[in-house]
């Protein structure tokens, strides 16, 4: 019965709109270039840097070149490196845990008592409100030697956001989830752990990442204030010797750190609790 | 002896109180009820006290006077054997479709058997989401995540279900489309309800009978016994008489006769 039909126009309109995008060398080079722009931007700066070094002949102690900083941070022995890494991470994960395990049911208490949000909340907030480097000298003096004082340094600057957002979150559940919790009689603690703690997840996972670069610069300010290890130290010292180099190069691997350290906690989110995370960032 | 009424809101006034220090007054002297089996349409202006009914009907509030009575005895607490459905489907993203289904369980005895699976099951087959029952709530439309929570509603089998608005957040067309499912899920599993909304056209349809509450404070103004013949289909809406009928219960709503000013 079906005769093969000459096509129309409008069929051969439409079969060379869904021909498959043909991948010339040229498409396929501008396609690489897209997808390495971020890279190749920042490439781009190191050789501008560098050459701006040397063209304006910038003294190191102004500015280092970037294979200057390279050349110092080789110089330093990896194993002395390890050991100011390790200070440095042992501190701001101390740090970040207790403020974890401190934020989390504080803000569930919060959420629950119209009396700890009316007395203890101010509190916070004032406590909040003092800038914890003028304080860290006063705790060093109290605590004494030994890591405490540093992980109760960034312990107060890395707990706040987790407070305030997990509350929010616990606050946010929405009526109808609480009216048939409620109308199941199903209890208080499993109201808080099967909904409204889960329903929480997505602002505490936001300020989880706030919180644990926070806590890098937590245990960093302790380290300029008081310490014999740690990348802080490292970089006191190396300024004060005028190693500005070598200084910079502790800074750099900060900065790595608090890279991986944010990607290990969005990595954990994206792991487990992939709901939480807005459409657009779902992998 | 006749048999208690399923639902009986029996001179119900509701106060509460305000923020600026005068009470609202959200329902007055508020009477009606609802045999078993039937379909009820609670039909009003937004603030009249409509969720509040279905507040004091779970029991999760108690009137300031007056009683609610299911089968003859009062509400004295919050019951779970009446089914809620509410206005956003308000499901646990983190839970896949079955499991939503059957979180009373798991929140109520703190497990899930596989009776309870059997039955969220049996029930998301029911609103014809047999093939969903392992995707995640994200990957469903506003339509079928409101078909998961009639089926969460069910799950228990209760005698009545109530649903506020449920419909009221869809698009035009999957509006219509719950409609008749809803119709064809009542005649498979008959359930007294009490379904609260602010059009006009979606009660005719569904209802035996609506309820027309006046501004707040709530009170029953007019009761409509809705005559078309059932199963109610797209035929039902064509007839004249619907039109007609809607234009009267709109005519009505907007004319204040307590006011004392002109009728
Ligand atoms: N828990 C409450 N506390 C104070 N006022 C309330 C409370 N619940 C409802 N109201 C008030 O009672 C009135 C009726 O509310 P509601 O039953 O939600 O109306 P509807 O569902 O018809 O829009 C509204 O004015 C609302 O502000
Ligand atoms: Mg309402």
């Amino acid at each position: 019965m079906t005769s093969p039909t000459p096509q129309t126009a409008a069929q051969t309109r439409l079969a060379a709109l869904m021909q498959p995008v043909r991948m010339t060398p040229r498409r396929r080079l501008l396609d690489m270039l897209d997808r390495f722009t971020p890279f190749l931007a920042f490439v781009a700066v190191l050789v501008i840097w560098e050459a701006a070094t040397h063209i304006f002949a910038i003294p190191s102690f102004l500015l280092p070149a970037p294979t200057a900083i390279l050349g110092a941070g080789i110089a330093v022995d990896p194993m002395v490196w390890l050991d100011h890494i390790w200070a440095t991470v042992r501190v701001a994960l101390t740090g970040y845990a207790a403020s974890i395990a401190i934020a989390i049911p504080l803000a569930v208490a919060l959420s629950d008592s119209r009396f700890l949000k009316r007395t203890l909340y101010p509190m916070l907030i004032v406590v909040q409100s003092t800038p914890v480097v003028a304080v860290a000298p006063i705790i060093v003096v109290t605590l004494g030697a030994g890591d405490l004082p540093r992980v109760v340094i960034t312990f107060l600057i890395a707990f706040f956001p987790i407070v305030v957002s997990t509350t929010t979150g616990l606050m946010a559940t929405p009526d109808e989830l609480i009216e048939l919790s409620r109308s199941l009689r199903a209890g208080r603690i499993r109201e808080i752990y099967q909904i409204r703690l889960p329903y929480a997840l997505p602002y505490v996972f936001s300020a989880l990442k706030i919180s644990v670069t926070l806590s890098i610069i937590g245990a960093v300010v302790a380290e300029f204030v008081a310490a014999q290890s740690g990348l802080g130290y490292f970089i006191g010292f190396s300024t004060s010797f005028f190693k500005i180099p070598q200084a910079f190069a502790g800074l750099i691997v900060l900065v790595v750190i608090s890279l991986v350290m944010f990607r290990a906690v969005a990595w954990v989110q994206n792991r487990f609790a992939p709901w939480s995370l807005p459409k657009s960032e779902r992998k | 002896m006749r048999t208690p009424p399923a639902i009986h809101f029996k001179d119900i006034e509701q106060v509460f109180p305000g923020k600026s220090g005068a009470p609202i007054h959200a329902l007055h002297a508020l009477d009606f009820r609802i045999e078993r089996h039937e379909f009820v349409s609670v039909l009003g202006p937004s603030g009249c006290g409509k969720s509040t009914l279905l507040r004091l009907l779970s029991g999760l509030m108690l009137p300031s006077d007056g009683q609610v009575e299911v089968f003859g005895s009062p509400i004295k607490g919050p019951r779970d054997d009446v089914g809620i459905v509410f206005q956003r489907p308000t499901l646990l993203p983190w839970l896949s479709v079955i499991d939503n289904v059957t979180f009373p369980m798991r929140h109520k005895y703190g497990r899930v058997t596989p009776d309870d699976r059997k039955r969220g099951l049996e029930m998301l087959d029911l609103v014809r989401l047999g093939d969903f029952a392992d995707k995640r709530i994200d990957e469903l439309s506003g339509g079928m995540q409101q078909r998961v929570g009639i089926a969460r509603a069910l799950l228990l089998d209760p005698d009545i279900l109530l649903m506020d608005e449920p419909f009221s957040a869809l698009d035009a067309l999957s509006r219509d489309e719950m409609s008749f499912e809803l119709l064809r899920i009542w005649r498979e599993r008959p359930k007294t309800v009490l379904f609260i909304t602010h059009s006009i056209p979606e009660a005719l349809l569904l209802s035996d009978r609506i309820i027309v509450l006046s501004e707040r404070p709530g009170t029953v103004r007019d009761e409509i016994i809705v005559p078309f013949a059932r199963p109610r289909t797209l035929e039902t809406m064509a007839d004249p008489r619907f039109t007609e009928m809607a234009n009267s219960i709109r005519r009505r709503l907007f004319s204040h006769p307590v006011d004392g000013g002109e009728a």
